[in-house]
């Protein structure tokens, strides 16, 4: 999230889209009913009428995989009735920044691409410079080729009515939506997102995200107090094993993955740095190296030394463009390349998309750790349903380990916030808390590597000393080695610190190797002051909810960020009356200023917002992604249209689509004519392997469902309560029907289509005939910048059983 | 009853609902016996520790109580001193108590499955641990890539795959991918992915 939970509270308006926040993450309405205390609104946007539904102002249904059509008709809305923020837009974002000449969009597709690549040459797309370099502009907003007027060009196909044709959205509730949700360009007024897989599982999970980005920052909410564009991430740490980088492209604190043609730190250092002439943007990437270099020096110890280059040869290298992520992983896995894996804390059997295939490939392993609290499908695979144990070589190791209270350890949330928690008890039995069973794990290899071995200089150069006098796992030793240590005597302004200080934050780490830090963003969470996760003061001096005292978040305890965006080129709010932050008497009061430099005014030292951009200023045109510039509506890789209505580019054109035996997808197929849509249920959570073994929640939902319409029912014979099959061209999952109004079908034009949903927290391990995943049902194909699998959007049939 | 509302909620406050009933006039004879003997004494005694829920990313705040002589956690509730949740919780967090030992499901062996086998082996850390090192430097040894086919110095091992976990402490995260980085591994990924 840039903002956090509380923070709901100060939003006039809360589009709750591509999320069931009152099912999946119940306590923020208590948030969002502060907010409708205060007069804000909510607003649900869903294929179904959902428990966020029951509680929302207003409700609009549309069709899985068409929020880009719906969103788009949002933006057209925007301009047209000139609902956006102009001091904000001109300022605060690129929509003044003039396109080159050979920028073009045609029916469904930019420049540049390639159709035997299936990819972009992203050039064409660049900002026309002038001959100093800067960026050049129309700051009246009106040449034709800036990004403002080429927005409303590309949005002008996305009239209510063609919206409602691809949506199933009735026009007046568009209209509704639109109205309601562009009032927050107002000066004074606020409004937020709260989304979640409903918008990343999708072949255009990006641009979906990307859309609401434009929106947001055509009215002005970016930044302020009940604005953002905040992510409802699912699991209890996800934020931070994003941030401690558990995936193959980035590094701790996002740094970006290192590729085989950077061969030395230098020429990384150069690739991954951008550089701007812009006059007044902060470029807060300049600092990478600083980063980077920190971070080898915390991965390799004193062993990382300037001669080696910090050891970055040891890193290992991707291949450039080459994507190991979860989809290739488990093809790669299925094709027999992979010979042992570990599944810790992770239950992929069930919560892979094309979990058959996952299954199978599981199947194909040498070797499988699973680490976990419960037994699980993926630990157990080979007594599966359809598995003939005696033809599956592969060796499985089930460790027990240690669950939530029988640890001590930091957790980041959806908002950021890094809060440290207490051991109660010691795990039960055999159990062992995941720490402990990585230290005795890698102290063994290292033992091993130590008589031989190949290329053994990483594994015995790794700095693995996070233990206690007892040789047991110490968070504490790996937290302060996350803020990072001063390895060298270092003078910083007027402060001396010595070798072994912590660094007090990451305005002082160094490139030259005198600092380490694990994780830049997380530095200061564990400094000289003590473990700022571990606060508990409730002290809120704006009243806005900040809390800035209890437990700590990043970057620098800011807690709403960009919120330079919150104030005027003066650095006066633009809405006092939920000020986030002031320049007042030389000085920033209010939350962690997003960069401490004096207001825009001041021409010399003042710094845009958007600090990450090396140009600082927000995309509304973001030339860097892999699909486009400006979200398009694409039709789903399953879909129920023989075309697509809004262009003749029917599916992103930039996926990759698996062609092997397991990888069966088939769209517009009378075999298969509903659209599915898989969600959640507040008693269970993900794939349900922790919570189907607790008995007062299966009593509570007890077994597979799905949702299906009264129109529906009628058309197969199906009884509210009886048994179906729901089928894809992947698999097959029995359920109960639960018939009801929460579906209605979609009017697409002339079509007449309908829509399924049903939940994916189950499994065949338990309960007994509880049902299985609905996993077993969805594509293999991902979004094509972040490769999430579009388990939102595909096509089934249901029958009875 | 002859008990006015405000008497009421004060008895079954302090004493939970067994004793409040009783006080009413009702006989809960073996019932409040009971209730005493466990939970409420227990309580009062046990030690609390804070944490944060493990299941959606909200972080509510809740309390766990361990009584002191069974080193076992009998109660868990929301604390209300959590600026988020401010004691209140979802159900999953609710039934926290049954994540703990307190639920028989939970694994407390090591198993181990042969290949071919129906069934699981229960085995010791020792044996395990030092199993899975010898796969681990076996694979590694027989599969890492130092060049690619273009002559880069690439040092990475494809042959050993990793998922997981969001569910994991932030220490433990750091400590695991800084172990699979230097052991080579490219193929790391967890819920974040899908």
């Amino acid at each position: 999230m840039t903002n956090h939970w509380i923070d709901i509270k100060n939003s006039d308006c809360v589009l709750v889209m591509g999320s069931n926040a009152a099912a999946n993450h119940p306590i923020s309405m208590k948030w969002v009913q502060k907010a409708k205390d205060n007069g804000g609104i909510l607003i649900s946007v869903d294929p179904r009428f959902t428990q966020t539904s029951a509680r929302a102002d207003i409700y609009a249904p549309l069709r899985s995989g068409t929020d880009i059509a719906f969103l788009g008709g949002m933006i057209k809305y925007i301009i047209d009735n000139n609902k956006y923020f102009p001091e904000y837009v001109l300022n605060y974002t690129n929509a003044s920044v003039i396109l080159g000449d050979k920028y073009d969009f045609s029916d469904g597709l930019f420049s540049g691409y390639n159709p035997n690549a299936k990819s972009y040459d992203k050039s064409t797309w660049a900002y026309k410079k002038d001959d100093k370099g800067l960026l050049a502009r129309d700051e009246s907003l009106q040449d034709p080729m800036c990004v403002l007027q080429m927005l409303k060009k590309h949005y002008s196909r996305y009239t209510p009515e063609k919206v409602s044709e691809i949506t199933g959205t009735p026009v007046a509730d568009l209209l509704k939506v639109y109205e309601a949700y562009s009032a927050t360009g107002a000066k004074d007024k606020a409004g937020t997102i709260l989304y979640a897989m409903g918008w990343t599982q999708h072949t255009v999970g990006v641009q979906n995200i990307r859309a609401m980005s434009i929106i947001q920052t055509l009215l002005g909410n970016m930044g302020i107090a009940g604005g953002g564009v905040n992510a409802l991430r699912g699991e209890s740490n996800v934020q931070g094993s994003t941030d401690q980088a558990l995936l193959f492209h980035i590094l701790p604190g996002y740094l970006g993955a290192p590729t085989a043609s950077l061969a030395t730190l230098e020429a990384f250092n150069k690739a991954r740095t951008p550089k701007t002439v812009e006059a007044q943007s902060a470029n807060w990437p300049q600092n990478i190296p600083k980063y980077s270099v920190s971070l080898l020096k915390s991965f390799w110890g004193d062993k990382a030394t300037k001669e080696n280059d910090f050891g970055y040869a040891w890193l290992p290298k991707l291949d450039d463009g080459q994507n190991c992520s979860w989809l290739n992983l488990f093809d790669q896995m299925y094709a027999g390349t992979i010979k042992g894996f570990f599944a810790w804390g992770q239950n992929p059997a069930c919560s892979g998309a094309n979990a058959n295939k996952v299954r199978q490939a599981l199947a194909k392993l040498d070797w499988l750790v699973n680490v976990n609290i419960f037994d699980n499908e993926t630990g157990s695979f080979w007594k599966g349903p359809g598995m003939d144990p005696k033809s599956i070589k592969t060796e499985v190791f089930m460790l027990p380990c240690a669950a939530s209270v029988e640890k001590e350890g930091s957790i980041t949330n959806s908002g950021r916030w890094a809060q440290w928690r207490y051991k109660a008890v010691d795990p039960p039995g055999q159990a062992k808390p995941d720490g402990d069973i990585a230290v005795l794990l890698m102290n063994k290899v290292r033992d091993m590597y130590k008589s031989g071995g190949k290329s053994p200089e990483p594994v015995l150069n790794l700095k693995w000393d996070y233990v206690d006098a007892k040789g047991h796992f110490d968070p504490h030793r790996v937290a302060k080695e996350i803020n990072g240590f001063f390895q060298a005597d270092v003078k910083a302004g007027e402060k001396q610190y010595k070798k072994g200080d912590p660094v007090p934050g990451f305005a002082l780490l160094q490139a030259d190797g005198s600092t380490s830090c694990g994780n830049w963003i997380y530095c200061q969470s564990y400094n000289a002051d003590g473990n700022n996760m571990a606060r508990r003061k409730k002290d809120d001096p704006t009243g806005l909810g900040l809390f800035p005292q209890w437990a700590w978040c990043w970057p620098v305890n800011r807690r709403v960020i960009y919120n330079r965006a919150s104030v005027d080129l003066e650095g006066q709010p633009w809405n006092p009356k939920r000020a986030i932050l002031k320049w007042a008497d030389g000085k920033w009061v209010g939350d962690v200023p997003d960069g401490p430099w004096p207001p825009m005014s001041d021409k010399k030292n003042g710094r845009l917002p958007f600090i990450m951009k090396p140009d600082g200023q927000a995309a509304i045109f973001g030339p860097g992604l892999n699909d486009g510039p400006f979200p398009e509506h694409y039709e789903p890789l399953e879909c129920p249209v023989p075309k697509n209505a809004i262009s003749a580019q029917f599916i992103n054109p930039t996926i990759k689509i698996f062609g092997g035996e397991m990888d069966k997808h088939l769209t517009c197929d009378p075999r298969f004519p509903f659209v599915a849509t898989t969600y959640r249920v507040t008693e269970h959570w993900q794939t349900g392997i922790m919570t189907r073994w607790q008995p007062w929640l299966i009593e509570a939902e007890p077994q597979m469902f799905v949702e299906l319409s009264e129109e529906l029912a009628n058309l197969r014979g199906i009884k509210n309560g009886e048994k179906i099959k729901v089928s894809s061209v992947r698999g097959e999952v029995r359920a109960v029907a639960i018939v009801t109004t929460r579906f209605r079908p979609f009017k697409l034009g002339e079509l007449t289509v309908h829509q399924i949903g049903m939940p994916w927290c189950f499994g065949w391990i338990v309960p007994k005939d509880g049902g299985e995943s609905a996993n077993l049902l969805t594509p293999n194909v991902g979004d094509p910048n972040t490769m999430i699998p579009e388990s939102k959007a595909f096509m089934v049939n249901v029958t009875k059983a | 009853m002859g008990i006015t509302r405000r008497e009421f909620l004060v008895v079954s406050g302090a004493f939970g609902i067994g004793l409040a009933l009783s006080k009413l006039g009702v006989d809960m004879g073996p019932v409040a016996v009971y209730a005493a003997e466990l939970k409420i004494d227990k309580m009062k005694a046990a030690k609390q520790t804070i944490t944060i829920c493990p299941y959606c990313a909200v972080g509510c705040g809740i309390i766990c109580s361990t009584d002191t002589t069974s080193k076992k956690i009998i109660n868990t509730e929301g604390d209300p001193d959590h600026p988020i949740n401010e004691g209140a919780l979802c159900a999953k967090g609710a039934a926290l108590f049954q994540t703990t030992a307190n639920n028989p499901n939970r694994l407390q062996k090591v198993l181990y499955r042969a290949p071919g086998s129906d069934t699981w082996q229960e085995k010791s850390w020792d044996w395990a641990l030092d199993e899975i090192a010898k796969k681990i430097k076996a694979t590694r040894d027989a599969y890492f890539i130092e060049k690619n086919s273009k002559g880069q110095v690439v040092n990475r091992l494809e042959a050993i795959a990793h998922v997981g976990s969001a569910a994991l402490d932030n220490e433990e995260l750091w400590a695991l991918q800084a172990m699979l980085r230097a052991l080579g591994l490219v193929y790391i990924e967890h819920q974040a992915r899908i």
